[in-house]
């Protein structure tokens, strides 16, 4: 005779809820405020991975950088690959250790399933171009045909490096669009078939000329601090015309375009052991392979920690919002005391007892848990628009906090329901 | 006997009048046929007993106590003692012998201490006697587990307390329908239920009202409707008309009256007051946990 009269049971808990509805209020404050904070966390935690995740992706989250590290007496992992470019000034590689289009081609051959494309560059300097009083600060970079596609790079006037182009090493290029509006004042007709003249500054003193054929749409990488007008942008130019400028046989790190559904952590793993052959036995160099998936995953479970920490100290006040339930329980069914007996004696067995103070402990926490969802997600929201993300809330802790706030409505409902059931059905006929 | 009849409807007529002015048409029953002059009152009256019946017929139970007569209370030898096994054991009831049989209206008369409210909780299962043998409708006491005691309370017994006792903010009918909830009547036979016991008792029209909106006799007709909700083999009375003034205990008493006469229903009534007692079949008195006295009732109603 497991009676437990659900239904009814839980529309006497929302009239017990109801009918004293300030001290229900008060008593679901702490209940409200525990969610509510908790929520409020979460969202603001999750609005600040997704932001930062996404971020990340538009830089490519498929790629894997493959490049070359100088040894150390440690073998490192992979992942400390971070490091290579500060090291590199250390030793300059010389044309036994850079990489070589061989060895990528021999790579795209090995694994062409997983292999959508390789991104190429290879830095001939930063220079300042000047036209009587316009100048604009730029960055050269030799490329491959991939290499726009990898880094999301948008020719928005005129055409692309042909592959003519790109194979003989033809002095064409690609400026910015920030670079047509600081030299030509924005007109981009009057930039194209516009020859750039260079004059790097340094040690070597050398000279470039590069015929501009197209514009691409200059996005901001991140925090600059430099004015509007001095920021670097790339000029691209093809990568052999870069090669055979600067007498390189190879470069120092390259880009994979992993197709989608490939595992890039994983792929990184194979692609460093293809590569190992070429390296095992050179004394000065090895070979470090990164995805930026891992750098993800990494931050955002970093991210999760701390909100996930912080979360725990908010889950403390529920633990008092909690024993405000126990409490106020513990009056209700002392002044339904001669209630209990009735119904006792009208034939409720104990347990329907215990099932109906344990609803209505559950109902009471569970109308605070949703309160205090709306209240988190609201404040949440507005911490995240505060702090420039967009907002989302997490669909995960809005479900744990339902389920949670049950659990404390079951775990602090239970003593009071317990004592309400094993009372004495005379004694609690006879209270006054 | 046909005169102290007459007179006892008059007292009812009265009473009944005072709450339900606008009476069902009149239909000829077999109370209203044995008087040719019977005032329209008694015929509305009728009426709604006639209805009522209906609700008892349909819940035809094949149950132990379905045939007039037969033993529903069985009591042999019953002792109640409090702090078992302390210094200041406590015995309440000493040894009492008592038999009711179906139909039976029973008074059970003694003055406070006399072991009174000790008797009806052993006899309402509210309590478990110390020793004795007790059998309830073919059940042994001595062997029912809690839960089979919250069960008979819920099928067997319908309880009517002097103070009422009717859950707050709970409305007449659903006050009515809780001893069939616990009792797993499906939702729709409930109300359905209800609402008949309801028109028993003369409540219908205040049936959606709140306890706290009820004076002190309709309360208790509220309660005399509850406890007969799921057809109880007894219904025990403690003190039912205590808290009432003299007209409305009337009242209350020509129910209970009705119901046994009309229903066939098995009522106990526990009282301090020898006048109630003697409108019963059969008095038992109690003095000091023991039954001393036991004699037949006069039949005739008090004017309270």
């Amino acid at each position: 005779m497991a009676d437990v009269l659900f239904f009814e049971n839980l529309l006497l808990a929302f009239t017990a809820l109801l009918t004293n509805k300030m001290r229900s209020l008060l008593t679901m404050l702490g209940i409200i405020i525990g969610i509510g904070s908790v929520i409020a966390i979460v969202t603001v935690g999750n609005s600040l991975t997704n932001s930062i995740t996404s971020e990340m992706s538009d830089m490519g989250a498929n790629n894997v950088t493959v490049g070359i590290q100088q040894r150390e007496t440690e073998e490192e992992s992979y992942e400390s690959g971070m490091r290579y470019s500060g090291s590199r000034s250390t030793k300059v590689p010389g044309d036994d250790d850079v990489i070589t289009k061989e060895m990528i081609a021999g790579l795209v051959d090995e694994f062409p399933d997983d292999i959508e494309g390789v991104s190429i560059d290879s830095s001939l300097g930063s220079a300042k171009v000047e036209s009587g009083r316009n100048y604009a600060n730029v960055n050269i970079y030799g490329v491959n045909p991939g290499y726009f596609k990898a880094n999301n790079i948008k020719v928005i006037a005129g055409k692309e490096i042909n592959s003519t182009a790109y194979e003989e090493g033809k002095g064409v290029c690609i400026v910015s669009d920030k670079f047509v509006n600081n030299m030509y004042d924005g007109d981009t007709d009057k930039a194209i078939g516009h020859q750039v003249e260079i004059e790097m500054s340094g040690n070597t003193h050398k000279y470039y000329v590069f015929t501009i054929v197209g514009v691409y749409e200059y996005q901001a990488q991140g925090f600059m601090m430099t004015a509007e007008k001095d920021i670097e942008t790339e000029l691209y130019i093809p990568l052999n015309t870069a090669l055979a400028k600067n007498h390189a046989k190879g470069f120092y790190s390259f880009t994979l375009i992993t197709r989608s559904g490939i595992d890039s952590d994983e792929f990184a793993l194979k692609v460093k052991e293809y590569m190992d052959r070429y390296y095992h036995r050179n004394r000065d160099f090895t070979i470090m392979t990164f995805s930026l998936a891992s750098m993800i995953s990494a931050m955002s479970s970093m991210l999760g920690t701390v909100s996930t920490a912080i979360s725990v100290i908010a889950a403390i006040s529920l633990v008092v919002g909690g024993i405000g339930v126990m409490n106020i329980m513990l009056v209700s069914i002392s002044e339904r005391t001669k209630e209990i007996g009735t119904r006792k004696a009208l034939g409720a067995t104990n347990g329907s007892i215990r099932v109906q103070f344990i609803m209505e402990a559950i109902v009471l926490c569970l109308v605070g848990g949703i309160f205090g969802i709306i209240v988190g997600i609201v404040g949440g929201a507005a911490g995240a628009k505060a702090m420039g993300y967009a907002a989302s809330p997490s669909p995960g802790s809005i479900v744990a906090a339902l389920l949670f706030s049950m659990a404390v409505g079951v775990f602090f409902g239970f003593y009071p329901a317990n004592k309400a059931a094993k009372m004495n059905p005379i004694d609690a006929l006879r209270y006054e | 006997m046909s005169k102290k009849k007459k007179k006892i409807k008059e007292i009812e007529i009265e009473d009944i009048s005072l709450t339900a002015p606008d009476a069902p048409v009149f239909e000829e029953s077999a109370e209203g046929s044995q008087d040719t002059e019977i005032p329209a009152d008694i015929k509305a009256e009728d009426k709604t007993v006639q209805v009522e019946d209906k609700p008892a017929k349909a819940d035809e139970t094949p149950s132990p106590s379905g045939e007039a007569g037969e033993v529903v209370i069985d009591m042999k030898n019953i002792i109640k003692r409090y702090f078992i096994g302390q210094p200041n054991e406590l015995e309440v009831l000493h040894g009492i012998d008592m038999q009711v049989r179906n139909g039976e209206f029973v008074a059970i008369v003694g003055q406070s201490g006399s072991g009174k409210s000790t008797l009806m909780n052993v006899i309402g299962a509210l309590d478990r006697p110390t020793e004795g043998e007790y059998t309830l409708d073919g059940v042994d006491m001595f062997r029912a587990k809690d839960k089979d005691l919250s069960a008979i309370r819920c099928k067997k017994i319908g309880f009517v307390f002097q103070t009422y006792n009717l859950v707050a903010r709970t409305t007449a009918l659903k006050n009515v329908e809780l001893p069939m909830l616990y009792g797993g009547v499906p939702m729709g036979q409930r109300g359905k239920r209800a609402r008949e016991l309801l028109r028993l008792v003369e409540m219908e029209d205040r049936m959606k009202h709140q306890p706290d909106e009820l004076s002190g006799g309709q309360k208790q007709r509220v309660a005399i409707a509850r406890a007969m909700a799921n057809d109880p083999a007894i219904i025990l009375a403690d003190e039912p008309t205590g808290a009432l003034d003299s007209k409305t205990g009337r009242l209350i008493m020509d129910i209970f009256h009705r119901l046994h006469e009309e229903q066939g229903k098995t009522i106990i009534l526990i009282t301090h007051s020898p006048e109630l007692a003697g409108e019963c079949g059969r008095i038992l008195e109690l003095k000091d946990g023991l039954i001393i006295d036991e004699r037949k009732g006069s039949g005739r109603r008090a004017v309270l």
